[in-house]
């Protein structure tokens, strides 16, 4: 029986025969690797995944943390058990560099490796991600002393991290957070202040949190100017307790094996040397915090788009499995009321469910995976040129990467429950949960306005335009090589090249406009038509390198291809008729109207 | 203290399995190819008394070129070295052609002091590798264990039957085989997945091995399976309606199938 997690097989399909990532192990970076290290940590990632991940996510859904009388948080046994196990295999240290612990595995596979996690269980898989990001930004701005410190037993999966951005009154808009830290003659900094939805904020999983916190240092400037980014742990280097308390914990619709805390930095609740104040270490340069923040942003968003794809690719086998093995109800057809009922799959509508969500979850495994070939690409490409490249077109494409999978794969969760009728609403069936889980993933990381705003306001104009042109001439590229192939590539060719004209031509429209209000009024509709512009893109992909070869997996490939063709691309057509026209209700409504 | 374990791969218990039509050999193509769980076990057992002893871990697989994948897990896990005999001549090899070439391979580790099996391949189930390997290399037996220790030049072992615990023990070198409740194996690590690349793989063939082709393989098999049919679906289900004397119905069906 085939894993329900995730598709091996379509893993190896996308790594191997489409991106071709054994050609990475050519770099310097990666020489050390082979498609036999790739298999290997796929192997594994998909063992524990199945046999520590997967059993207690229901169990951790339905008994979500609790914040005991002593402050103290509890959180399901299985957590901790899964999470040693995770990095005893030495998976949080994966992609980082061999003389800090870590293996050089490229970004790609650490991705698909993580995806296991991902679809495996949601709220157990986020305390490593987090802690991987929290790494990632202390290795590339902080100093060597805080790598050693902070960096290493993270990587040994001895302390977790943590990133504080948002407070109860500052989420999308960082220009106005009030947390402050206030430098010390010995070089530390106190902070204090609250910060709100910090995931993996608080809990007994780890010997120690490392929080990375934004907060204001004086004479910064107004706004954004103003913010620094601060190493403030739960526990000093001598063990001493830090000022940093849990408030309270969040209570979510999903991901709730995840603690989402409320925390209080330097209220005094844990005095050090007698003084309230949380002991900060300043990373980098003063108030340079949130540029090192959004550096690290691109593979944030990567990463949620890739939560959003397992937890969509998840619920798609799942659907399928249930759909091949449910019978009822006949065929349209069908005369003898008394003849045996066919499986779910058997109707067509059914079909039409699991298809639109093969070509959702499929496609956006493929965006998820071409990106972190980018990001790859970014660091290790053999020229100048091409590493640039690799950097402006992951910038255009990271808001796509981050919301199409979180608005399609969503989507196909709730495809998912509907194969499943009236047991998929229940909670006896897995589906409702995914789809519950999936839903944090169009509002965290920026919600799915603000990667609108992003990608319209931004990065289709930065330097000229250049992100949107190399967009352009790399889908041309895919489209002259499918013009070459037969009828299905060329209808299909055509179509995405007829749609990739006419985004330019909308995108142009829309910075006529005159004002930017206008512009981006409507700046979620057209993140919405790129994105699947896009994932159009990457099917034309797929089916080239599906090419000429036989079996079931390759007919399902053509056929999941023809469906977003055919059923999904022509939407873009209304969608970029109400961008072209400046349609300006959104803007003439007036608040009290409502 | 130098230790040999056994390893096979095995089409993976999840794929439907199934046997060639040419010859009813196993089809490799229909299915995942593993490393049988109990391999696992018997290589984590090495590696925990290597832990405790010190000395070498060596794995050997007979089987065709992709077993290198089993052989690669076992060395992630922390083996030090492997041998794979693998040889075209070896397509059909029963068990006792089989328990030939292994001890002709074990015989190429130097200085071996124990060898340990798992008690039977999820595949084939023929459990008789470790006893007829025992008579071949004329070395105690010592199967079918929950526990292994050694202490000296003795390895001691416990075998749970229904009837009780046995404790045995034995001389070294000895042949020793373990059942599922041996221990938990570990995973492999990803630096043991790195080292592993490292590690030597010596390929023999029989013809190194100094054993006659004619002795193994299909012809050389002493039994062979001359047909081989799917099991039948399962029929309907006898259907009882319950019209208050359900429960006797139940219990006149299992009494009907002599199962009460």
């Amino acid at each position: 029986m085939a894993s329900t997690i995730l598709s091996r097989r379509d893993l190896e399909f996308l790594l191997y025969e489409w991106l071709d990532v054994t050609a990475l192990t050519s770099r310097e970076r990666f020489r050390e690797h082979s498609r036999e290290t790739f298999d290997a940590v796929l192997e594994l990632s998909a063992e524990i995944a199945t046999e520590h991940f997967a059993p207690h996510n229901k169990k951790a859904d339905a008994n979500e943390p609790v914040m005991l009388p002593d402050g103290t948080v509890e959180v399901v046994d299985e957590v901790a058990r899964a999470l040693k196990v995770f990095a005893d295999a030495g998976l949080t240290a994966a992609q980082f560099d061999e003389e800090i612990g870590g293996m050089q595995l490229p970004a790609v596979l650490a991705r698909a490796s993580m995806c296991w996690f991902q679809a495996a269980n949601a709220g157990t898989s986020s305390y490593p991600l987090l802690t991987v990001g929290n790494a990632n930004l202390l290795v590339e701005y902080g100093t060597p002393e805080q790598v050693d410190q902070w960096v290493r037993p993270m990587l040994e999966g001895r302390f977790f991290g943590t990133m504080c951005l948002s407070e109860t009154g500052a989420g999308s808009s960082l220009a106005d957070i009030t947390t402050r830290a206030l430098p010390r003659d010995d070089g530390t900094y106190r902070v204090s202040g609250t910060k709100m939805w910090i995931s993996g904020g608080d809990h007994g999983l780890s010997e120690n949190i490392v929080h990375l916190v934004l907060a204001k240092v004086p004479g910064g400037g107004p706004g954004v100017k103003g913010i620094s980014l601060l190493v403030v742990p739960k526990f000093l280097a001598d063990g001493t307790r830090n000022d940093v308390t849990l408030v309270g914990l969040n209570h979510k619709m999903g991901n709730r094996g995840t603690t989402n805390t409320v925390l209080a930095f330097g209220d005094g609740t844990h005095p050090v040397d007698g003084e309230p104040g949380a002991v900060g270490y300043l990373v980098g340069e003063r108030h340079r915090g949130l540029a090192y923040m959004f550096h690290m942003m691109n593979e944030a968003r990567v990463g949620v788009g890739f939560l959003a794809t397992a937890l969509g690719y998840t619920g798609y086998l799942k659907a399928v499995e249930y759909a091949k093995s449910r019978t009822q109800g006949r065929p349209p057809a069908a005369k003898d009321p008394a003849a045996r009922p066919v499986r779910l799959i058997e109707h067509a509508d059914v079909r039409r469910m699991l298809l639109a969500q093969k070509s959702y979850v499929e496609g956006a495994l493929a965006l998820g995976l071409y990106c972190s070939l980018l990001i790859d690409e970014q660091e290790t490409a053999a020229t100048d040129d091409d590493r640039e490249r690799a950097g402006v077109l992951l910038d255009v494409l990271t808001p796509i990467a981050k919301s199409w999978p979180a608005q399609w794969c969503l989507e196909a969760n709730s495809l998912a429950i509907q194969v499943h009728g009236g047991y998929g609403y229940t909670r006896d069936y897995d589906v409702e949960q995914l789809y519950r889980d999936n839903r944090l993933n169009q509002i965290h990381e920026g919600t799915h306005g603000i990667q609108g705003l992003d990608l319209l306001g931004r990065k289709v104009v930065a330097d000229g335009g250049a992100g949107l042109r190399l967009l352009v001439d790399t889908i041309g590229a895919t489209v002259a090589r499918a013009e070459t192939g037969g009828p299905d590539l060329v209808e299909y060719a055509t179509a995405v090249a007829a749609a990739t004209r006419r985004l330019v031509d909308v995108t142009k429209i829309l910075w006529s406009a005159g004002d930017p209000t206008t512009t981006l009024a409507n700046s979620s509709v057209y993140l919405e038509a790129t994105g699947h512009v896009v994932v159009a893109w990457m099917w034309l992909e797929q089916l080239l390198a599906v090419g000429a070869k036989e079996g079931a997996f390759y007919d399902g490939k053509r056929q999941a291809a023809r469906y977003f063709l055919r059923y999904e691309l022509p939407r873009t057509t209304a969608q970029f008729d109400l961008l072209a026209s400046l349609d300006r209700t959104t803007l003439d409504t007036e608040p009290d109207w409502f | 203290m130098n230790i040999v374990v056994l390893v096979k791969q095995v089409p993976d218990t999840w794929s439907e399995r199934k046997l060639t039509d040419a010859d009813h050999t196993l089809d490799r193509e229909s299915a995942d190819a593993v490393l049988d769980e109990i391999n696992e076990r018997a290589v984590e057992e090495a590696l925990l008394l290597k832990e405790a002893h010190g000395g070498e871990v060596t794995v050997i697989a007979m089987g065709p070129g992709r077993a290198t994948d089993a052989i690669r897990k076992a060395l992630s896990m922390g083996a030090d070295k492997a041998v794979h005999v693998s040889d075209d001549a070896l397509h059909g090899s029963d068990v006792i052609a089989t328990a030939k070439v292994l001890a002709k391979a074990i015989g190429t580790v130097e200085g071996f002091d124990l060898v340990i099996a798992g008690n039977e391949a999820t595949d084939g189930r023929a459990g008789a590798i470790p006893a007829i390997l025992a008579e071949i290399l004329g070395l105690p037996q010592v199967t079918q264990l929950r526990k292994v220790t050694v202490e000296g030049t003795t390895v001691k072992g416990e075998r749970e039957t229904e009837e009780g615990v046995a404790h045995l023990e034995a001389s070294l070198p000895a042949i020793v085989s373990v059942t599922e409740k041996i221990n938990e194996p570990r995973y492999p690590s990803f630096k043991g997945i790195m080292a592993a690349k490292k590690k030597p793989v010596t390929t023999l063939t029989v013809a190194d091995l100094g054993v006659d082709a004619g002795e193994v393989g299909l012809g050389g098999a002493w039994s062979g399976v001359i047909e081989a049919s799917p099991k039948p679906p399962r029929s309907a289900g006898q259907r009882i309606d319950d019209e208050g004397v359900g429960g006797s119905k139940i219990a006149e069906y299992l009494v009907g199938q002599k199962l009460i």
